[in-house]
This record gives structure tokens, C-alpha cells and sequence, in this order.
């Protein structure tokens, strides 16, 4: 082996757990914020009197759901930078992701809300509630039950969507393992613990996924 | 905001971009067909009795599942040159999709195999159809409209997600983007349009498989 590799050691370990910490550190990041988002889009999507805010919200899920999230990590970043917008990295990073995630969890949160028959809404209504009680107290108490399984099969998505944090030269997990297999040459190994890690960090949340589905299902 | 966009860029490379989109698609066709292979064969083996047939099929979709694209990349990529195997980027590529796929494939078959009852078999030989009709009225054409809409969504996914090899420097859309974007560093503007191309193929295709869905399975459905 040639002079300029070093050894793989349990250095380069450590450094591919801390490529995981910010992993997780994004997803936290995206979902927290993306959250927020989804729940606005989610309402806009649900609003049956007001076409414009559907509309509106509907070319946003459309947009995020029809593009790579390659895509929307470049434009994202690079757009940030042209507006002129010195953000940290990790914000910068952070900010398609949330987007990515406003948008498919608009989806799951419209889906609840829709799940709800009509009829409980319109005696909320006739109660002389306003939208806002309606929706806390009659709509939330079961669409977020039902909300819940697709959410932690989401995680999954946006953990795996992190890693295309390397275009941009992010040191997230993926892009770690990329430098300690180009220093190391040690490449299959690395490969192997990176997508180990992942693999530890998704499994369990497919696993709860299916299972939260499942327990739905029979008291449904 | 003083910056001053050059859209004249990408717009007068098109055919650099047209080209590229014809081989995302060329791409993604090739793989969403080798992994629809694939995923018969596992999903016979996720549903066997037999736990020798049982147990890789679901290991293979489970680690395919829970590992990022990108990651799965890298590792069919340097993987291959370790042992000594040296094929160009733009079959890499292509081999890893069709892994990829394979695995969400596997599952969409599953689901619609299971959609099958055995009565129904049986309720169509009693009503005097023969063994060939059986298999096509009552097995293969339900079968196929449940796993129609998910199998497009797949064919979608399995397009934007393609646009992730372009990291291992295989031709395709996002490689051309990349490839001008590193001769005249118009990073926002080339990516914009490549996103717009994008988009556009994802609608098209999705309005093309939910006609031919519903021409196919004479049947009313939604948007896909």
C-alpha cells in the first residue's frame, strides 16, 4: 500500500460517528421546522371554502414531490447565496430539507384531516365552534392517530435524504465516509459501516412504521 | 441583491439538456424493467413457506430500504473495481437503480399478489371459465390494476432519484447541468431549468400511465 494512505483506525471511526450525529442532527433540524410548514400546508390543502389557498398549497406539494431532492438542494443553497443570505452551512442545508418535508408531510397531514367524516366537522360547526376548537378538539384527537405511522415511515425518507447533503460538501455522514475511504482506501469497509449506521438508525423506525400500521388497522 | 442572472446560459444549451433527459429516461426505463424481474422472483420468495427463500428476499429488501441511494452507490461503484470488475459509470448506474428498485418493487408485487384471494380462483372454475381465462380475468388483470398506480409512482421516483448518479460522473441530465455548470459556474440558473425538465417529465408521465391505466383497465381513477 502505498506511503499516502494512513491506516484505517479508530479515528476514522470517530469521525464517521460524528457524520452520523449530524445526520441526525439535520433530520431533527428538517423535521422540527419542516413540521411547521406541513401542518400550513396540510390546513391549506384540507380548506374546502377557500380554492386559492388549495390551489396555492397544492403547486407547492406538486413542485417538491416532482423534482430530485438533488435539485432542490442546489437551488436552495446556491439561491440563499445569491440573495445575498450568509447563512451557516448547516442552516443553508437545512432549509431545502425543511421545504422537502413541509411538503410530504402535508400530504400525510391532509390525508388525516380528510380521514375524518364529514359529519363530525359539520356538528362541530353547528356546536358554534370556531375553526380553530374545531380543529383542536374535534379534528387532531384521530387525525393524529392516524397521522402517526406515515410519519415514522417519513423518518426514514428523510434520514436517506440527508445524505444528498454531500452534493453541496456537507461532512454529514455519507460525505464522512467518502473522505475516510479516499484517506484510508479502506473503501468497502467504510461503505459498509456508513450504510451499517444508517441501517441502524432506519430499521427500527421501518419496524415501528409497520407495526403502528398494523395496530391501526385492527382498531380501525 | 446584485446579482445578475444568465439565463441565456442553459437556455442555449437545451440540446446538451435534451440529450441528457434522454438518457435519465433511457436510464430509469432500463432499470424499472430488470428490477421488476427482480422483484417477482423476491416477492414469490418474501410470500414462500420455505425460510431459506424467505429470509434473503426480505433481508435484501430491508437493507435496500433503509440505506440512502447515494450510499448504495458508492458501494456497487468502488465494490466492483475492488474485485477487480471495471464497467463505465453509466452502467454502474444503471446496475445500482435496478437493485434499488428491485426493492420497492418487491413490495408493490407483494401487495398486489396478496390482493388475490384463493376463493376467487376457485369461484372462476366453478363458473365453468377455463384455467387460462381464470388466470386472466380473475388473477392477472386485478392483479395489474392494483399494482399500477404505486408501480408509476415507482417509475417517477426511480427517474428523480437518478439524477443522484451524476456523482460518479454517469451521463444523464443532471451530469450535463454539472458539466456546464463547471465550465461557466452558472450553478443557480442551469439547475433551475434542469429542475423545470424534471418536473416536466414527472407530470408527463404521471398524465401517461394514469391514461393508459385507465384505457387498459376501463376504470375511473384519480390522479396518480
Amino acid at each position: 500500500m502505498p506511503e499516502i494512505f494512513i491506516a484505517f483506525s479508530y479515528k476514522d471511526v470517530l469521525f464517521l460517528l460524528q457524520g452520523a450525529i449530524l445526520t441526525i442532527a439535520l433530520c431533527a433540524m428538517a423535521f422540527s421546522c419542516g413540521l411547521f410548514v406541513a401542518l400550513l400546508i396540510g390546513l391549506m390543502r384540507a380548506a374546502r371554502k377557500i380554492i386559492v389557498l388549495r390551489w396555492v398549497a397544492g403547486t407547492y406539494v406538486e413542485i417538491f414531490r416532482g423534482t430530485p431532492l438533488m435539485m432542490q438542494i442546489f437551488i436552495a443553497y446556491f439561491g440563499l447565496s445569491i440573495l445575498g443570505l450568509q447563512l451557516p452551512r448547516f442552516v443553508a442545508v437545512s432549509v431545502p430539507l425543511i421545504l422537502f418535508t413541509g411538503a410530504f408531510m402535508g400530504e400525510i397531514v391532509r390525508a388525516g384531516i380528510e380521514a375524518i367524516p364529514r359529519g363530525q366537522r359539520e356538528a362541530g360547526w353547528s356546536l358554534g365552534m370556531t375553526y380553530g376548537q374545531l380543529m383542536r378538539y374535534v379534528v387532531a384527537p384521530t387525525a393524529v392517530r392516524i397521522m402517526i405511522p406515515p410519519t415514522v415511515g417519513f423518518l426514514v425518507q428523510l434520514v436517506k435524504g440527508t445524505s444528498l447533503a454531500y452534493v453541496v460538501g456537507y461532512i454529514e455522514l455519507t460525505r464522512a465516509g467518502y473522505i475516510v475511504s479516499q484517506s484510508t482506501y479502506a473503501t468497502m469497509l467504510v461503505f459498509t459501516l456508513v450504510g451499517a449506521i444508517y441501517f441502524g438508525i432506519n430499521y427500527p423506525l421501518s419496524l415501528a412504521s409497520q407495526r403502528l400500521e398494523a395496530r391501526l388497522k385492527r382498531h380501525a | 441583491m446584485s446579482y445578475t442572472f444568465h439565463w441565456e446560459v442553459p437556455l442555449q444549451n437545451m440540446s446538451l439538456f435534451l440529450w441528457g433527459a434522454a438518457a435519465t429516461l433511457q436510464m430509469s426505463g432500463v432499470a424499472v424493467l430488470l428490477g421488476l424481474i427482480i422483484a417477482i422472483f423476491c416477492a414469490l420468495g418474501r410470500l414462500s413457506k420455505r425460510r431459506f427463500l424467505r429470509v434473503p428476499a426480505a433481508a435484501y429488501v430491508e437493507t435496500i430500504r433503509n440505506t440512502p441511494f447515494l450510499v448504495q452507490l458508492f458501494y456497487v461503484y468502488f465494490g466492483l473495481v475492488a474485485i477487480g470488475i471495471n464497467l463505465d459509470a453509466f452502467t454502474v448506474a444503471i446496475l445500482t437503480l435496478t437493485i434499488n428498485c428491485g426493492a420497492y418493487c418487491t413490495e408493490i408485487i407483494r401487495a398486489g399478489i396478496q390482493s388475490i384471494h384463493r376463493g376467487q380462483t376457485e369461484a372462476g372454475l366453478s363458473l365453468g371459465m377455463t384455467h387460462w381465462q381464470v388466470f386472466r380475468y380473475v388473477i392477472l388483470m386485478p392483479t395489474l390494476r392494483t399494482v399500477w398506480p404505486p408501480l408509476a409512482s415507482q417509475f417517477i421516483a426511480t427517474m428523480l432519484g437518478s439524477s443522484v448518479v451524476a456523482v460518479i460522473s454517469a451521463e444523464e441530465l443532471t451530469y450535463a447541468g454539472m458539466l456546464l455548470e463547471s465550465r461557466t459556474f452558472r450553478t443557480f440558473e442551469i439547475f433551475f431549468v434542469i429542475a423545470i425538465l424534471y418536473f416536466a417529465m414527472a407530470r408527463a408521465f404521471s398524465l401517461l400511465f394514469s391514461l393508459t391505466g385507465q384505457r387498459v383497465f376501463r376504470q375511473a381513477w384519480g390522479q396518480l
